[in-house]
């Protein structure tokens, strides 16, 4: 066994501490080129990837930048900061520690260049900004080893994968640099394994002590959950005790827009005048830092919070998690878990809040899963095309490169372990010449070969590459400010199609407040207090994600048994009466029920896809029935089905499902969807076609750029077979579109299709009725409602 | 013809949901930043390569335009390069410039992107006047009868903002015709400001139709 070099023990003995097994076999093997640590939150994983570390400077005799630490957060690179001087300075280590993020000044960040402290904190976009310079070597000479914290977080998103290629290259500059990767708990730890070590280097996984299993149930309330929707309003009185009884509780939410709902109604439940904050991405960093203070400072009760919180600081005191709405992924909810009770060997303590009557079931399934250790995950595909590109760029600007080391060195990267040359030379030439059929570019190319090696034709485009790094594409977003007084206080952001709703008098919500609608003013939304407690308008922009694969085959597996004890009883009704009146949904068949209600016809299909995937069947077949005369108005999509209504019933639906004509559907209709045209945004962003930042960027009320669905819209009619097309169609198939769950489903039941004709609504479908997001299926809808808003608006404004 | 009658300065005009005005007395068709060659000049300058069917595009548009008219006068209200270098079209592009401007006279007005005469044949000017209008670049206070680009105004209902006339008594203000063009909100100034009082949007597009410019929000 390796000992603790002298003053770590002397400080461990001094506060009483034990070295964790896990702390002490990192210290074992940190010679390993790779090294991954599955640890609960609480369980020292930080400083289990930093004792190596800690050890190796003890002497004062390394030169320059010995340690890289990336985090996903700014806040959490500045908090380790804090948390790993305290015991460098108690300890009298000769070891400098600075973190570099955005928020860093000009002026500190050109001091670290030119002389790097020993460990470096700092996050994955910061990372590439780095090595977009020219003397990139110089500055990472010296460096031995990289920390990469929260892995399992990045290894989710394209992040992670621009930060994989950031370290193949910094293992060219700096020959056996080692890896390590801290992780929370995940279905598959090889995958991440993979992910991290260079390729084709071996990563030994180490997993700590778990702990106990965490004190999980569902909340009991007096009043039963509402047949639809998401807010957990119902809950509020319950969830009040709760906080009453506990020292801090964090309230997750799935969404934005609900945890800003909630929070309102909350706070007008507060009679205790608990002290209560909330926390989202859409909220100020101002008001963010106000609210993390006050945690901080233990002067919070209770946050009401989304994903914003799932990562990050530290808050030992935290002795509750409460998640409002079904978590629709187990792992994502046992890390959530892991939020309460940060000391080690303690039980983290959660409570489910189903927001309507099925997340009953769904909550019920999740308790279950988590009981059982049964994580789900969806497997992500090989490293995106576009954070390549950007990759290339990026190299570009620091230096001439040979296409063949470059490939060489891209390929070292997990993600990108199985890229073909020709993919990778397909874009190289998208950064050099754009990649278009037509080859207009000859003379004004980004990219040109001089003596064999890439670079820049023209230097000065560098700042532009530089200012767009990242692989982070927010929907636009706009500025909320309090109008008046010197620039008003900011509020938050809102995205533009929000605001491009609002009227001036309508009332929203946000950071907890109802606030009136004034007026768009330099690219702001202006806004002023409102007396109002209901604000008229409140939905605006939060992620929605879909119920995971492997959550939905429980509830499946829930809706088979003979009977529900586990169940509350006004669950288990409801199940009984559907499956009288007509069946339940199952595994291996279709479920399809058609009904007349409220004057139109129905159709409801139980896919149980997932939000995206159902959302994209009811665009799919409302367009084939539109086709066959079935004149569809519109449809809504939950997580387990597609409802549809229209003027003419569906006699067959078998013939809809046809799996060659949904993909024909799929290939040519679709194609000009908004959903393409949203992922085409961001990969169009990522990939440096367009750019998000502009130097000299005037804020001028003139669209800096023309709109990215004109560009899309060109390249599908003159280039279909472009690179960016592509690389758009794959992302959408897995994500937004999710064309990959719904022939998961087909395949799930192949023909067993069990059509019921019913002569009124079911009791699995009533619910749906009262879902939000219905869309309207007339692409003449809109053009019909631009008519007559501006004949109404003519006619008040006295001009018709 | 689908698109909307409007007087000006006696002048009986017709706008077209393409984003062109149509003078039926005169023959004449304008049409105002169109932006030909603004890919291959953000590739000059080093910046991102944009896909290069930009002048296919409003070439296209414009071709399609001038059939439907047939006009004797196709005037171009400045900005039809998205800078002078830019006027150096590709020799098919020169060509089907120069066929559609076979049999019929060609204005180019001057814009502040392409100040200048270009190569290009047909008569350059800084500004024209023809009967009771005057047409330039750029809307001047305080003018009556006049017809103007430079701003390509925009207007959002109901959805994201689409290409707009601005219309009132004393000017025009055409949208850009260009396909690779953004624009500018016309209810906020310096736009709304130029506008007076009753003056009207007509949104361009699929469903074109018109509605007040003050007094919507």
């Amino acid at each position: 066994m390796r000992a603790l070099p002298g003053p770590f023990s002397d400080w461990f003995e001094r506060r009483g501490w034990q070295i964790h097994p896990h702390q002490q076999a990192m210290l074992e093997r940190a010679q390993a080129p790779a090294l991954l640590l599955i640890a609960p939150t609480g369980g020292g994983k930080t400083l289990a990837g930093f004792l190596p570390t800690l050890a190796e400077l003890a002497d004062g005799t390394h030169r320059g930048l010995h340690t890289l630490y990336i985090s996903p957060l700014k806040a959490l690179a500045a908090d380790i900061r804090r948390n790993l001087t305290a015991p460098v300075t108690e300890m009298g280590l000769p070891i400098r520690i600075e973190d570099r993020t955005g928020d860093t000044s000009h002026s500190t960040r050109q001091r670290q260049r030119a002389d790097p402290p020993h460990i470096l904190l700092t996050t994955p976009e910061s990372l590439a900004l780095l090595l977009s310079y020219e003397d990139a070597p110089r500055i990472f000479a010296g460096l031995r080893r990289v920390v990469v914290d929260e892995i399992h977080a990045l290894a989710e998103s394209k992040r992670g994968d621009q930060l994989m290629l950031c370290l193949a290259r910094l293992s060219r500059l700096v020959p056996g640099l080692r890896r390590v990767g801290l992780s929370a708990t995940v279905e598959d730890p090889g995958a991440i394994a993979r992910f991290l070590a260079r390729h084709p280097d071996p990563c030994e996984v180490l997993h700590a002590d778990p702990g106990p299993d965490p004190d999980i149930g569902m909340l009991e309330t007096e009043e039963p959950p509402p047949w639809a929707g998401g807010g957990g309003r119902y809950a509020i009185p319950a969830i009040l005790d709760e906080v009453r009884r506990h020292r801090t509780t964090l309230i997750f939410h799935n969404t934005r827009a609900q945890a800003e709902i909630f929070f309102h109604h909350l706070w007008l439940a507060n009679e205790d005048a608990l002290p209560i904050g909330i926390h989202h991405g859409s909220l100020s960093r101002e008001a963010r830092e106000r609210v993390e203070a006050a945690m901080v400072r233990g002067d919070l009760r209770a946050i009401v919070c989304t994903g914003s919180l799932d990562l990050g600081i530290d808050w030992g005191d935290v002795d509750l998690v409460v998640q409002v709405g079904a978590p629709k992924n187990v792992k994502r909810l046992v890390q959530r878990i892991g939020r309460a009770n940060h000391r080690y060997n303690a039980p983290s303590k959660a409570l489910l809040v189903p927001a309507n009557r099925f997340e009953v079931i769904e909550c019920q399934a999740a308790l279950q899963a988590v009981r059982d250790h049964d994580l789900d995950g969806e497997p992500r595909g090989p490293g995106p095309r576009d954070v390549l590109c950007q990759h290339i760029l990026i190299a570009a600007c620091s230096a001439p490169f040979d296409a063949d080391d470059l490939y060489a060195e891209v390929t070292t990267a997990g993600p990108y372990a199985a890229l073909s040359r020709a993919d990778f030379d397909a874009c190289l030439d998208f950064c050099a010449t754009g990649g278009y059929a037509l080859r207009a570019y000859d003379r004004w190319q980004r990219l040109m070969q001089r003596a064999g090696l890439w670079s820049l034709r023209d230097p000065r485009s560098a700042r532009a590459i530089r200012m767009n790094i990242g692989t982070i594409t927010d929907a636009d977003l706009l500025k909320v400010r309090m109008r008046g007084r010197m620039g008003g206080q900011p509020l938050g952001e809102v995205e533009e199609g929000f605001a491009a709703s609002l009227t001036p008098g309508d009332t929203f919500l946000i950071g907890g407040q109802v606030v009136r609608y004034e007026g768009l003013r330099e690219l702001t939304v202006e806004v002023s207090r409102d007396p109002g407690r209901d604000p008229k308008v409140a939905v605006f922009s939060g992620s929605k994600f879909s119920t995971s694969t492997r959550l939905t085959e429980r509830i499946l597996g829930m809706l088979a048994q003979a009977a529900w004890p586990g169940l509350p009883a006004h669950t288990a009704d409801w199940l009984a009466l559907q499956r009288q009146v007509s069946h339940l949904p199952r595994a291996d068949r279709l479920l399809i029920e058609s009904f007349p209600a409220e004057g139109r016809e129905h159709l409801c299909i139980y896919g149980f896809a997932g939000r995206n995937a159902q959302q994209t069947l009811g665009l799919l077949l409302t367009h084939r029935m539109e086709g066959l005369g079935l004149n569809p108005l519109g449809f809504v999509a939950t997580d387990y089905a597609t409802l549809i209504w229209g003027l003419d019933p569906v006699r067959e639906a078998a013939p809809l499902l046809d799996r060659a004509a949904l993909a024909e559907g799929l290939e040519t209709w679709l194609q000009g969807n908004a959903v393409m045209k949203r992922t085409f945004r961001g990969v169009a962003q990522i990939a440096g076609l367009i750019e998000r930042n502009h130097p000299g960027q005037r804020k001028s009320g003139r669209q800096a750029t023309f709109s990215t669905d004109i560009l899309y819209d060109t390249l599908r009619r003159h280039d279909p077979g472009h690179l960016m097309l592509k690389v758009t169609r794959e992302e959408a198939l897995r994500g937004l579109v999710d064309f990959a769950r719904i022939e998961a489903m087909l395949d799930r039941v192949q023909d067993r299709f069990d059509h019921l004709r019913l002569s009124r609504v079911t009791p699995l479908a009533a619910p749906l009725f009262l879902e939000h997001g219905k869309v309207p299926v007339e692409g003449a809808a809109r053009e019909r409602l631009i008519a007559e808003t501006a004949a109404r608006l003519m006619a008040e404004a006295g001009l018709a | 013809m689908t698109g909307h009658r409007f007087s000006l300065s006696g002048a009986k005009l017709f706008a077209l949901p393409s984003g062109a005005l149509w003078w039926a007395d005169e023959g004449l068709l304008a049409v105002s930043d169109l932006h030909l060659g603004r890919s291959s000049r953000i590739a000059r300058l080093g910046g991102t390569l944009l896909p290069p069917y930009e002048v296919d595009e409003t070439l296209a548009k414009l071709d399609a335009e001038i059939a439907r008219t047939a006009p004797r006068v196709v005037l171009c209200l400045g900005d039809s390069f998205d800078d002078l270098a830019a006027a150096d079209l590709e020799a098919d592009h020169r060509l089907w410039l120069t066929r559609l401007m076979a049999g019929r006279r060609w204005l180019w007005i001057e814009g502040n992107h392409d100040p200048g005469p270009v190569d290009l044949p047909g008569e350059h000017l800084r500004e024209m006047t023809l009967g009771s209008l005057t047409f330039r670049h750029i809307a001047e206070p305080g003018a009556g009868g006049e017809v103007s680009g430079h701003y390509h105004p925009k207007i959002r209902v109901a959805g994201p903002a689409r290409p707009c006339f601005l219309i009132d008594t004393a000017r025009v203000i055409l949208p850009a015709f260009g396909a690779y063009t953004g624009g500018m909100e016309a209810t906020r100034p310096p736009l709304s400001n130029l506008m007076a009082p009753g003056a009207i949007a007509w949104l361009t597009g699929p469903t074109p139709c018109a509605l007040p410019l003050k007094g919507r929000r």
